[in-house]
């Protein structure tokens, strides 16, 4: 039955990791209907649960596909969550790779890694902009962003210290107002 | 900008194009698994291409920032979780296939195992609201990370109006109108290209 289930759980990611694309947020809606409508492995309040938790851990939000197969199998059933979700776009990603970086030199490439290059730093203030918004901290939030990037473009302090000294400023500002 | 292994970067030969990872073959495996590790634990609240280029690019020159931002763009477009893509990316620009399954392991192994700690003591922490507000103001604080790399990306990468304007394009479209990503770069890379083609020949 545990290899059943872990056939079924490893079936139902593969197909996701292909999905995801981005942060890993378009696979929160058929993961969620697969594993609470389809298969009935968790209650929708128990997927929601799972999901802060994924949020507050740190690395990638996808581990929230490990986490699920944690609660429904166990340690086995995180292993084959993980491998599931994060091989099969793996391998792809890999491929891509080697072809972009075998033409590296020509002119052709050149031009593609600088024009590349604004698009990549776009999507990183979207993905500012992205967290921001998915926080839900509202004026204090914009506050605190501001103020990190203000003091990191001026000094080199570990980031560490600033996402500590944000939580904590967050964290007593709320708890102060209310 | 203070780049200590720079000569690892640029001292390119292309004699040997069929092994990845050539310009860089002195970064050891160890060193790739402990810079993923590393920033897989620490990247709480979001923003792990800041925190990889920080590392990657900014204080190692293990790659310099075109190389860097190009391939986060065709991570962002690849299916997949962008980090773990660009994760394979880097590992295998810097030593092929052991680089890139090594990148992906460093960055996966703590996150794997703090997720699943957290969700065995998530009863605990569920009931403690400052827990939720702390984690929120990480998250912001996060966003200045993310956006203090993205002005030295700008300041390292970009010359000139057109790509200026292709930046403000895909943070308006992407960041601001939340337009899907992946149509937007797929029309934004031909244009953005041919630019760079102009200006280069």
């Amino acid at each position: 039955m545990q290899g059943n289930l872990l056939w079924t759980l490893f079936l139902v990611v593969v197909p996701l990791s292909f999905l995801s694309i981005g942060g890993g947020a378009s696979i929160l809606a058929p993961l969620n209907h697969q594993a609470v409508a389809v298969h009935h492995w968790l209650t929708q309040r128990e997927f929601v649960d799972l999901f802060a938790i994924s949020r507050a851990a740190p690395g990638p939000g996808a581990l929230l596909v490990a986490l699920v197969g944690w609660k429904i199998a166990g340690w086995p059933g995180a292993f084959v969550g993980a491998l599931g979700i994060f091989l099969p776009s793996s391998l792809l990603c890999y491929g891509v790779a080697r072809i972009w970086n075998h033409y590296r030199g020509s002119a052709l490439h050149e031009a593609m890694e600088k024009g590349l290059a604004p698009i990549g730093t776009g999507l990183i203030m979207a993905g500012a902009l992205a967290i921001l918004h998915a926080s839900e901290t509202g004026p204090g939030g914009w506050a605190i962003a501001l103020a990190a990037t203000a003091v990191l473009a001026w000094r080199n302090f570990h980031p560490l210290l600033i996402l500590l000294a944000g939580g904590v400023a967050y964290a007593l500002s709320a708890g102060l107002m209310g | 900008m203070n780049h200590p292994h720079e000569q690892t970067a640029v001292a390119s030969t292309d004699s040997n194009k069929s092994q990845a990872g050539i310009e860089t073959g002195l970064i050891s495996l160890p060193a790739i698994f402990s810079l993923f590790f590393q920033i897989g634990s620490m990247s709480f609240g979001g923003g792990l291409a800041a925190w990889l280029y920080r590392e990657v690019v900014e204080r190692r020159g293990w790659l310099n920032p075109t190389d860097f931002l190009s391939g986060l763009a065709l991570s962002q477009v690849l299916p997949g979780i962008n980090t773990a893509n660009l994760s394979i990316y880097i590992g295998q620009r810097l030593r092929g296939v052991p680089g890139a399954i090594i990148a992906l392991l460093g960055l996966l192994f703590a996150p794997f195992f703090i997720i699943i700690g957290l969700a065995a003591v998530y009863a605990q922490i569920d009931s403690i609201s400052w827990a939720h507000n702390f984690l929120c103001g990480v998250a912001t604080a996060a966003v200045g990370l993310v956006l203090s790399v993205a002005l030295k990306a700008i300041r390292h990468t970009m010359r000139g109006i057109a790509p200026m304007a292709i930046l403000a394009v895909i943070v308006v479209t992407v960041g601001m109108l939340h337009w899907p990503m992946v149509p937007v770069v797929l029309c934004a890379v031909p244009v953005s290209v041919a630019l760079a083609w102009y200006e280069g020949s």
